[in-house]
């Protein structure tokens, strides 16, 4: 059996961390661990009620760790995350799975964290002045210390300026054989700053550098999506799973790169 | 091996039990407390046959820490029928042949019945939606959508 500690607070939670203490979020990915046999040495847990907060402004909206993707869909000012949350798990694990714990869910999972990255997201640790890009958490999450408070997420400028696909093999719930998100803002018809994320690409939710070259400074037409697409796979080396290979993951990429290209240019 | 005192409300009932530190909410329910209806499928949040509900939510109960739930109420498929009396998606499982070997069915009637208590006439979309969580390996699904429908209009003119 395992020691389960619980804190009032994040902070002290997080001052309590390390010796092997595992922290327990929403419980989706630990408990699969415990369940499997990979016991903690201690388990960590908070009551702490901020973790829950959502927080929505004009130009960005904090969210807590703690909260759900079901909390997130029954929040109508966050209206612009909900085509991303409603097609995390199934409706349980909606109701369980937290906006912290989906920057530490191991591949294939993550999906949440790949509209993060796209949107610039940025992480507020506990006890830890200013914000990191999500995606460097994401990146450094097998070796981070401290505890993720909340996520700090802009708010694309325009409602077209953002877009979302997860390519799964079982519908409406099934894991991602890729997700990607891609965030175009733009200036006098322009791509500018364009973001590209992918999920199931890596070893971890990453950016797309290839797609992203091509997309910046063009206009969202058909040649600089075709370009895009062209560029998706560029630089990624995705892992080979029960799902798909690395040879088909690279090989579609372009492709979902492109509809959801297509889809954003109707808009 | 430290126990800790769990009170928590049980189908409308309050219960008191033992939980073992660590322990998942499933476990503490079928051996702790004595409810059989949710099963042990998975272990990994994938097949759902161990759902109840967690003040108001449908809840994978493998994937909980049972000492999480003091103060709150879990409601489980033993409660859906009250007393001698099924409830109507029991009644219409059994009329649409929803189960065969039955092991996903607790956990089915647990999802079904939480989208008619927020959803009384539910589209057949939503039904698949609100059960998409829960694996059945015999059924093909067809016969507990059909149950779930038939229900829902069955409530209605109640």
């Amino acid at each position: 059996m395992i020691p389960v500690e619980t804190y009032p607070t994040l902070a002290e939670a997080a001052r309590a961390m390390g010796q092997g203490a595992a922290f327990l979020g929403g419980g989706t990915i630990l408990m699969r661990d415990v369940n499997a046999g990979a016991l903690p040495a201690r388990i960590v847990r908070t009551t702490d009620p901020a973790l829950t907060e959502i927080r929505v402004g004009g130009e960005a909206v904090r969210l807590g760790a703690g909260v759900t993707m079901a909390e997130i869909l029954a929040s109508g000012e966050l209206a612009f995350l909900h085509p991303v949350a409603r097609l995390i798990g199934g409706p349980q694990v909606r109701n369980m799975g937290t906006v912290g714990g989906n920057l530490f869910a191991p591949h294939p999972y993550g999906d949440f964290a790949v509209a993060l990255i796209a949107l610039g997201a940025r992480a507020v640790l506990a006890g830890q002045g200013g914000a990191r890009p999500v995606e460097d958490i994401v990146r450094d999450r097998g070796r981070l210390s401290g505890l993720v408070a909340a996520v700090e997420i802009p708010r694309p400028r325009g409602a077209k300026d953002f877009g979302f696909a997860k390519v799964s093999r079982v519908k409406p719930k099934g894991v991602s054989v890729l997700s990607v998100a891609a965030l175009l803002s733009r200036e006098g018809g322009r791509i500018r700053g364009a973001r590209v994320a992918w999920g199931a690409m890596g070893a971890h939710p990453l950016r797309g550098a290839g797609a992203e070259r091509a997309l910046e400074g063009g206009a969202l037409d058909a040649q600089t999506i075709e370009r895009a697409a062209r560029a998706a796979a560029e630089g990624l080396d995705p892992p080979t799973d029960p799902l798909a290979t690395t040879w088909y993951r690279r090989e579609v990429a372009g492709v979902h790169l492109r509809r959801l290209l297509e889809t954003m240019e109707r808009g | 091996m430290a126990k800790k005192p769990v009170t928590f409300t049980l189908n409308g009932a309050e219960r008191a039990a033992f939980a073992d530190e660590g322990q998942n909410l499933l476990d503490f329910l079928r051996r702790g407390v004595g409810d059989l209806t949710p099963k042990y499928g998975c272990g990994q949040g994938t097949c759902g046959a161990c759902t109840v509900v967690v003040d108001g939510k449908t809840t994978l109960s493998c994937l909980v820490l049972a000492e999480t739930v003091a103060g709150k109420s879990v409601e489980t498929a033993a409660g859906i029928a009250k007393g001698n009396v099924l409830h109507a998606l029991q009644e219409a499982f059994m009329d649409h042949f929803s189960a065969q070997c039955g092991y996903c069915t607790p956990g089915m009637l647990v999802s079904a019945k939480a989208l008619l208590d927020r959803n009384p006439r539910p589209s057949r979309e939503e039904v698949v939606e609100a059960i998409s969580g829960n694996l059945c390996r015999c059924t093909g699904y067809e016969p507990i959508i059909e149950a779930v429908l038939a229900a829902s209009g069955q409530r209605a003119s109640a």
